[in-house]
């Protein structure tokens, strides 16, 4: 079965991990991704501060792409580029004055009918079913599943339930043996676009994120955006500076989990590609000082 | 030959001047049968309404037409005045010349036009009128209370001191609502159950009221004056005559870990309980879902201990019909739960309580006999954080109103609190405060000045657990909206108050009508705050709208007057707007029976004089019969009329309708 | 040829719709000249009949309009004229009028801008249907020419 792929930036820049594992996931549950052809931005995040028509126009185009190949669904792994082209659809359905002025921006005929996932909803409805049996002993780990704010808000856009505290990931990891923990900070803020401006903001609004799920236990913290992910791991240094200790807690993509479950090696799932080290191998799973070294050579290194 | 005199009222300039007046009276006065036709500045003024007497008796008129205001303003003026010359009142009628014409219309020819045309159809109208004699019904003089809160026991009290029997019930086993859970009460901090409990003796030992506790209405029949009320007395499986109140069988009962409604689940309680310890009745129930004998039949504990021999395992649901005259509604308000609040924790932090448990936890009749303890551990908070507006006023959560009690509670709870715990800390984060009412600015200013609690003029947007403390994340918008993390050891939520999640059903089986959060409505916001459009029945208390003590005591008051004033009356008078049934032609379909709202239609048995019958034929109960015409629509032998609405009225209005006099043409 | 102007009949209920029309008054809400109110206690009681009747008297449109649903003064009437609007519907396309001459609607006693929308709607979409010819050349067709008609 064929289904859209929009990687958006991040997939093919900060997140080339995210975007092996989930490629690799789909295969597994006979899935083949279709990237969209000569895909543009999202317009995350500057359009739609900027130009209502422009922030409808950049994800409606690759919607319409999408459409003209004969696509009826569409995955959307970034949380952000979910969002912006949810939004493009859904006024585009409401707006009559969308429908009618969009053509001549897109220069392509576009219909509305296509659906969207988000990375979630491409787990739950074709992978799910795939897992049966894939609790693994090496996975008894406890997991702090981060949803960020664009997965589920706006509420009315996105149909969440509980979108103050989602329990979609942690039903999904439990089919692969892994425990979720109860914590406060799932759909807080960590920082986002932050992350080159401002580093010190993400620190701390990241370091609430790593120090409550830390203080209630949780072993790793497993994210569905690039955006997060990223400022969680790549920030480690600036989190750390604003916790004033060092925290090793691992910040890891949920597809590269199911990957694993699925016989993947750790190579395959790009482990390597992460700061702060992770392994599920040999019983080896927390960090050991060399590990921490690394990480740490490896935050100056960013630093730099 | 009818008589017909057209009287057009200027209204002031309100019609002249948009509608020539002078005009209309000239084209009226063209129609047949209209003998006398004028135009006046203010028709219901003392000299209008003598020009309508005076020419009723010059030009010997049958009837007459007005054409003025709405009929929904003047028409029982104008009918009164007709009357008063001796004609059948249903002879006048009222022509909306102003409302429906000169309001809404220009000034011109088109105007004058339609004010012509609008006369004329009534004129039309009253040609075809008959004489209608108002109804005389008996009162039955008993009221039916709803709702044993302070509402209902003062309503109940003030009509049985009238000398009125009264019927008051309750669903839950005690009478007493909320205000029996409330610690102290605002603005001047009386002890509520001191000021309640009396009343609640007094509604037992009252001669004139009868008391049934945990009974719910079934159904509701008849109208005002005359209602037959079902009543499900429902089974507490005791025998309430036997029983003396020891208690013995509660002390005995091992199922003791229920969460105890009356203490907001802040304690527990046994599966066969009281209440309170002053409930009234002061008898046990027992809460079959939770009963070890309803489950599995192995347990008999308080049956065996019983002294008195009360307990009756077989007791059966019991259906109890009433006859009453009136009802009063006060069936109070609910408030919404800590688990409507995702940002706050969904209600999975037991810390966060609603103001009404936090109640529980200041009463000295409480869980924790007065003292501030939290739940979780038992500890007394030394930093507690209210929440004012928790769901109030917020769209995003449905409930756009304001709750009323919630600014003045809280500054309650938070200076008691700071009475009990002395070096504790109270936060209160609002939006405004309302404290208009007697004495309640001055209590609020308390609460600041003597007692120290710390007001933050904000909205909290997440309370979360960290290192056993509660975060509560604001912010505070009287210093440059700077966000605010306070550390608390306890969060008190004062949650919108809404109806009852039954109040819709009971409001559909009462036939009231009900607003878009299920309070009952009242017949009109300013000038009838007590009635409901359902003659005969009046609200009191918080079922209507949030309300405090003295509001819903004295609604319940009003209601109470309300009531005896109707029973001041042996017979009530009703307009004789009813259907009427035409026997000799009505073949007996009784199509009209499945379609009236009253069950108003009976069947009658014509007989032959040797008593055979010869057919049935529907008959109108005149007395339930409220006069919507549905079933005159529906009849297919056009055997039943609507008096006021007949066909040969509607009929001849129409007709009428186009009429055109010569000169307009 | 100056634009034509319909003719519109209203037939209210009291204690909704004619309410509405009176609070429309009051707040001075203006609306077209075109239509003429008949007032009765309730929706139910309106015999479709009357509609009839009402077109046969050279109305060109008409309004019927009471209480929302579950607010009917008496319950239960305006839910009848609804499912009786909707059988009489069909009679008006088996005998020939444009059902879209017949406006079926609620107004609320507080719904006074509701109802000068109503009126106004209905004399537009009037306008646009032109004057009710139907039933006036049925009255001129003689029962022969009935007879031609059919075999046309």
């Amino acid at each position: 079965m064929k289904i859209g792929y929009f990687p958006g930036c991040s997939l093919h820049g900060t997140a080339p991990e995210y975007e092996a594992s989930l490629k690799l996931v789909a295969k597994a549950a006979d899935i083949e991704l279709v990237e969209i052809e000569d895909w543009n931005c999202c317009g995350a995040t500057a359009a739609h501060s900027m130009n209502r028509m422009l922030s409808i126009a950049l994800p409606a185009r690759n919607l319409a792409i999408a459409e003209k190949m004969g696509l009826e669904e569409v995955v959307v792994p970034c949380a952000a580029c979910y969002s912006r082209l949810l939004f493009a659809l859904n006024e585009f359905k409401l707006d009559e004055k969308v429908r009618m002025n969009l053509q001549p921006i897109i220069e392509t005929e576009f219909k509305g009918n296509i659906k969207i996932l988000n990375v979630l909803d491409f787990l739950e409805k074709y992978v799910m079913d795939a897992l049966k049996n894939k609790v693994d002993d090496k996975f008894k780990k406890k997991a702090a599943c981060y949803y960020g704010c664009l997965l589920v808000r706006p509420p009315k856009l996105t149909n969440s339930e509980r979108w103050d505290d989602p329990l979609r990931m942690e039903a999904i990891l439990k089919k692969i043996g892994i425990d979720s923990i109860d914590w406060s900070f799932k759909t807080e803020c960590c920082g986002a676009g932050l992350s080159i401006a401002r580093t010190d903001i993400v620190g701390k609004l990241s370091g609430k994120i790593i120090e409550d799920a830390k203080d209630r236990g949780a072993d790793m913290i497993v994210t569905a955006c690039p955006m997060c992910q990223s400022n969680l791991d790549m920030r480690r240094g600036a989190i750390n500076n604003y916790l004033k200790k060092d925290n090793n807690i691992p910040a890891i993509f949920i597809t590269q989990l199911i990957g694993l479950a699925f016989g993947y090696s750790e190579k395959d799932m790009q482990f390597d590609k992460l700061f702060v080290p992770i392994s599920f191998s040999n019983n080896n799973f927390s960090n050991n000082n060399d590990n921490l070294k690394m990480q740490k050579s490896k935050v100056k290194e960013v630093k730099v | 030959m009818a008589r017909i005199g057209v009287f057009i009222c200027h209204c002031g300039e309100n019609i002249a001047s948009t509608v020539d007046c002078g005009k209309v009276a000239e084209i009226s006065s063209k129609i047949p049968g209209v003998v006398f036709s004028t135009d006046y500045k203010y028709m219901c003024s003392d000299p209008g309404q003598t020009l309508i007497k005076d020419a009723i008796k010059k030009y010997k008129l049958t009837g007459v037409v007005v054409g003025a205001c709405s009929p929904r303003m003047h028409e029982p003026t104008f009918r009164k005045v007709v009357a008063s010359e001796g004609i059948n009142p249903f002879f006048c009628e009222m022509a909306n010349i102003r409302e429906h014409c000169s309001w809404v219309h220009p000034k011109g020819e088109e105007t004058t036009q339609k004010a012509a045309d609008t006369i004329r159809i009534l004129v039309e109208k009253v040609r075809n009128n008959e004489p209608l004699y108002p109804i005389k019904v008996p009162v039955t003089k008993r009221a039916l209370v709803i709702g044993g809160g302070i509402a209902g026991i003062q309503a109940s009290l003030d009509i049985a001191n009238a000398g009125n029997e009264v019927i008051l019930i309750e669903k839950e086993p005690s009478i007493g609502g909320h205000m029996a859970q409330l610690s102290e009460t605002f603005p001047t901090l009386d002890c509520s159950q001191c000021i309640l409990t009396p009343r609640m003796v007094e509604v037992a030992q009252h001669p004139n009221i009868t008391l049934m506790s945990y009974s719910e209405v079934e159904s509701l029949e008849g109208f005002i004056g005359n209602f037959k009320a079902t009543i499900r007395k429902k089974a507490r499986f005791i025998n309430e005559e036997l029983c003396n109140g020891c208690g013995d069988c509660t002390l005995k009962c091992p199922i003791k870990k229920i969460p105890d409604e009356f203490n907001a689940e802040m304690g527990k309680r046994p599966a066969i309980y009281v209440p309170f310890p002053q409930a009234v009745p002061n008898k046990p129930v027992i809460d079959k879902d939770n009963c070890t004998h309803f489950k599995n039949g192995k347990c008999q504990f308080c049956k065996t201990n019983c002294s008195a021999g009360a307990i009756d395992f077989d007791q059966q649901d019991q259906l109890i019909t009433v006859d009453v005259g009136a009802i009063v509604v006060a069936t109070g308000f609910t408030i919404k739960g800590t688990d409507f609040f995702p940002e706050y924790g969904y209600g999975k932090y037991k810390d966060v309580v609603t103001g009404l448990q936090f109640e529980r936890l200041l009463s000295s009749s409480g869980p924790t006999l007065g003292e501030v303890r939290r739940p979780s551990d038992g500890k007394v908070p030394k930093k507690v954080v209210f929440i004012a507006c928790a769901g109030s006023r917020d769209p995003a959560k449905g409930i756009e109103y304001c709750s009323k009690i919630c600014c003045m509670y809280t500054a309650k709870h938070a200076m008691l609190y700071k009475h009990k715990v002395p070096d504790g800390e109270a936060d209160i984060f609002y939006m405004d405060i309302r404290a208009g009412g007697k004495n309640y600015e001055e209590f609020v200013r308390r609460a600041v000045e003597e007692d120290d609690v710390n007001y933050i003029r904000g909205r909290v947007s997440k309370v979360y657990e960290k290192n056993g403390k509660l975060i509560v994340r604001g912010v505070d918008t009287l210093l440059n909206s700077t966000p605010v993390e306070i550390e608390a050891d306890m969060v008190v939520l004062a949650t919108a108050s809404v109806a009852h999640s039954d109040a819709e059903s009971l409001a559909q089986k009462l036939h009231i009508s009900y607003d878009s959060y299920n309070f009952f409505s009242e017949a009109h916001p300013k000038l009838r705050p007590v009635e409901t459009n359902t003659a005969g029945i009046t609200l009191a208390g918080a079922c209507q709208a949030p309300k405090d003590i003295p509001e819903s005591v004295a609604q319940a008051s009003a209601a109470a007057s309300k009531t005896i004033a109707l029973f001041s009356q042996d017979l009530l008078t009703r307009e004789p707007i009813i259907a009427v049934s035409n026997k000799s032609t009505c073949v007996g379909c009784f199509l009209c029976q499945s379609v009236c709202p009253y069950l108003a239609i009976e069947r009658e048995e014509i007989k032959d004089r040797n008593g055979n019958i010869i057919k049935t034929v529907a008959s109108i109960n005149s007395g339930l019969c409220q006069g919507c015409g549905t079933c005159v629509a529906f009849c297919r032998s056009k055997s039943i009329d609507l008096q006021g609405y007949t066909n040969n009225q509607v009929f001849s209005e129409v007709s009428a309708l186009f009429e055109r006099s010569e000169e307009y043409v | 040829m100056s634009e034509f102007e319909p003719k519109i009949v209203a037939f209210v209920c009291n204690w909704c719709t004619y309410a509405g029309a009176d609070l429309a008054g009051t707040s001075r809400i203006k609306y077209a000249q075109n239509v003429r109110i008949v007032r009765f206690p309730c929706t139910g009681r309106i015999d479709f009949m009357l509609l009839l009747k009402a077109f046969e008297e050279g109305a060109d449109g008409i309004i019927v309009s009471g209480c929302h649903p579950a607010d009917c003064h008496y319950t239960s009437g305006n839910y009848h004229a609804r499912r009786r609007w909707m059988v009489f519907k069909d009679l008006l396309d088996f005998i020939g009028i444009d059902s879209r001459r017949i406006v079926f609607s609620w107004v609320s006693a507080a719904e006074g801008a509701k109802w000068a929308h109503l009126v106004n709607d209905t004399v537009s979409e009037i306008r646009n249907l032109g004057p009710m010819k139907e039933y006036k050349n049925l009255e001129n067709v003689s029962s022969n020419k009935i007879g031609e008609l059919i075999n046309d």
